[in-house]
């Protein structure tokens, strides 16, 4: 921070221009930044809000992380509680329910992978041989619909499909099958109900960007191809495919960065109906210890390295994205 | 609604080089095309016409509704009739206009107080605010601070944790960096402050961009859902929307028991639960083509990709 500090006051001196230059001219014997920092004032001002807001509810919470090295209790504050060491971490990694939970994370994030992946690119490749613009923007505003809708809504939604008193098992029922099968609260199943969730709700939205990716092939190289007698499968395979693995390998990285903490409100949600066996993930074990059952010490253990590990996961996922030569979350 | 969709997937504006689909391609992609609309917009349909189903009508079909006969408004008239749902749905809408406005002051200030190049400190700023992307405390500090300062159970807690989007501020800066340059800068030499500028010129220009944000964090706000269950999990009076609707979700096979075994308010239970899932989804459906409409504006292509 300090040397993108430093770097802020250094390469002020050329955009600034002529402004600031004649104002140090006249004034002469005073620190340049003094000038600058009564210029900007206002500008300064205009942030504080922000940065109290940030301050309070961003960095505060950092700074009380320390209680992951405490036996945090309420009445004694981070101040006086007494100090433990590493006893929150020992506990925690060989706490089976923790070790479950990460289990969890790691599998539904992979299936979830694996499965959502592909299907916002062949939605884009779909959408993006529809010939008919009304058709398009019709379509695309249907399927990125479910994106501005809570996590609530969309497992109600599926729940009153799919669900013990649902659409799809009053059919069942009433098409002479006893006992249907219910996809919402068996645990085995948990991953995929999981994933299709995510589908319904993102898959539409996470299109959007391979569309644009999609647009900005030329078409040039698709009439080209067609004029040579490349048929439409053979351009595909030869021009789109290739055209879009930029913006995927980004996409792809930039979603590793994310696994740990993925689908928290998600798990929440289904807790209960599903089970910790299946539904409990590294998130929601650091709520339930933490706030629920007010063992606030160990929560925050369970979320430090949570927070930790998400850290170092992002700047990688980043590092790697640069080293495709793509520009990542920030740019190199 | 297949065929329609064929004749007008035939007739489009197809370039001269590329070839004519043959038919069964053409089927295949408008069944494709049937299916995934129908995967998305049936659900919603059931549940609307559900919510506006007579106790008959939803004995009849076991459940969901799918065939309409027998409609009724009757679920609605208990929902807004000054029980839990009506007043939800005030406090919902209140928490939204009062969070969107405030994170908006909030944004807009910020955004526009690090736009300028060369200002003095807005890199170790933006580094400053850029750090809580990548990093947090996580749930239990943020709680324990919310709590000391009283937050528990109090609607500020709803808004001032989660108020600033550092994102958001970012692609606000972005756009700010690039708004009426020459235009502020004459202002300035005539002596105009940042305060008047912002106010003048920065903001009459960049009204998409304030919209479509304003919009964003509205949406946000009205389907905030963990914030309630950790600032506010038993004080039900004090309620939004998605938490009414969580404790029906979770509770669902208790309401349906209770509903089979012979218990009968004024509008039936499955239609009143549905009543609230369609005024939930309802403020999104009005404002989701004014935000549909900023997609392929650039603004947020750029916005998705970071």
């Amino acid at each position: 921070m300090t040397r993108a500090a430093a770097t802020g006051v250094a390469g002020t001196a050329t955009p600034v221009g002529t402004l600031a230059v004649g104002a140090i001219g006249v004034a002469g014997t005073r620190p340049r930044w003094r000038v600058r920092l009564r210029r900007d004032r206002a500008l300064l001002v205009m942030c504080v809000p922000a940065l109290v807001l940030l301050g309070v509810f961003g960095y505060a919470p950092m700074l009380g992380l320390v209680m992951a090295f405490q036996d945090y209790d309420l009445y004694d504050g981070i101040l006086h509680s007494p100090w433990v060491g590493l006893a929150n971490f020992q506990q925690l990694f060989t706490d089976p329910g923790f070790l479950h939970a990460f289990w969890n994370t790691l599998m539904l994030f992979s299936v979830q992978l694996v499965l959502f992946f592909p299907v916002p690119i062949a939605l884009a490749i779909l959408l993006d041989s529809l010939m008919s613009r009304r058709i398009r923007t019709f379509v695309q505003a249907v399927v990125t619909l479910p994106h501005f809708f809570s996590f609530v809504l969309v497992v109600t939604i599926f729940n009153q499909v799919f669900g013990g008193a649902g659409a799809l098992d009053t059919f069942l029922r009433s098409h002479g099958v006893t006992s249907p099968f219910d996809f919402m609260t068996d645990p085995g199943t948990f991953k995929f109900l999981v994933t299709s969730q995510l589908i319904w709700k993102e898959a539409g939205w996470s299109m959007i960007v391979y569309l644009a990716a999609l647009a900005a092939i030329s078409s040039e190289l698709h009439e080209a191809a067609a004029v040579d007698g490349a048929g439409y499968w053979r351009r595909l395979v030869h021009i789109t495919l290739p055209g879009l693995k930029g913006i995927t390998v980004l996409l792809l990285i930039l979603n590793l960065g994310y696994a740990l903490t993925f689908g928290f409100e998600q798990m929440l949600i289904q807790l209960t109906a599903v089970g910790p066996g299946a539904a409990q993930v590294i998130t929601t074990f650091s709520f339930e210890n933490g706030i629920v059952a007010g063992n606030y010490s160990y929560g925050a253990a369970a979320g430090l390295f949570l927070g930790a590990t998400s850290v170092i996961l992002i700047l990688g996922a980043n590092k790697v994205a640069h080293l495709f030569g793509e520009d990542g979350l920030y740019r190199k | 609604m297949t065929t329609t969709m064929h004749r007008l997937l035939a007739t489009a504006e197809r370039p001269a080089w590329a070839e004519r689909p043959r038919a069964s391609t053409q089927g295949a992609k408008s069944g494709g095309i049937a299916v995934i609309l129908a995967l998305i917009l049936l659900p919603l349909y059931m549940i609307v016409l559900t919510s506006l189903s007579t106790q008959a009508a939803i004995n009849a079909a076991g459940g969901m509704v799918i065939w309409p006969h027998g409609l009724s408004l009757g679920a609605y008239r208990d929902v807004v009739s000054g029980g839990v749902v009506s007043r939800a749905l005030l406090i919902s809408l209140g928490v939204t206009a009062v969070g969107t406005a405030f994170s908006m002051f909030v944004t807009i200030l910020a955004a526009y107080g690090m736009s300028r190049a060369g200002s003095f400190g807005h890199r170790t700023i933006l580094w400053i605010m850029m750090t809580t992307m990548f990093f947090n405390g996580g749930i239990i500090p943020l709680f324990l601070v919310v709590s000391a300062l009283g937050g528990y159970d109090q609607y500020w807690a709803l808004i001032a944790p989660s108020a600033v989007s550092v994102f958001n501020i970012i692609v606000m800066r972005a756009f700010f960096a690039n708004t009426a340059k020459d235009l502020i800068e004459s202002a300035r030499i005539d002596g105009a402050s940042d305060w008047r500028i912002l106010w003048r010129i920065v903001l009459p220009t960049s009204k998409a961009v304030t919209a479509v944000i304003a919009l964003f964090y509205a949406v946000g706000y009205w389907n905030s859902w963990f914030n309630i269950m950790l600032f506010m999990p038993s004080d039900s009076a004090k309620w939004p929307l998605q938490m009414v609707l969580y404790d029906y979700l979770t509770q669902n096979s208790e309401m349906v028991n209770s509903a089979a075994s012979g218990f009968q308010s004024a509008a039936p239970t499955l239609a009143l639960q549905m009543a609230v899932v369609t005024i939930t989804i309802i403020p999104v459906l009005l404002v989701y083509p004014l935000v549909q409409k900023h997609f392929t504006k650039g603004v947020l292509l750029g916005a998705i990709k970071g």
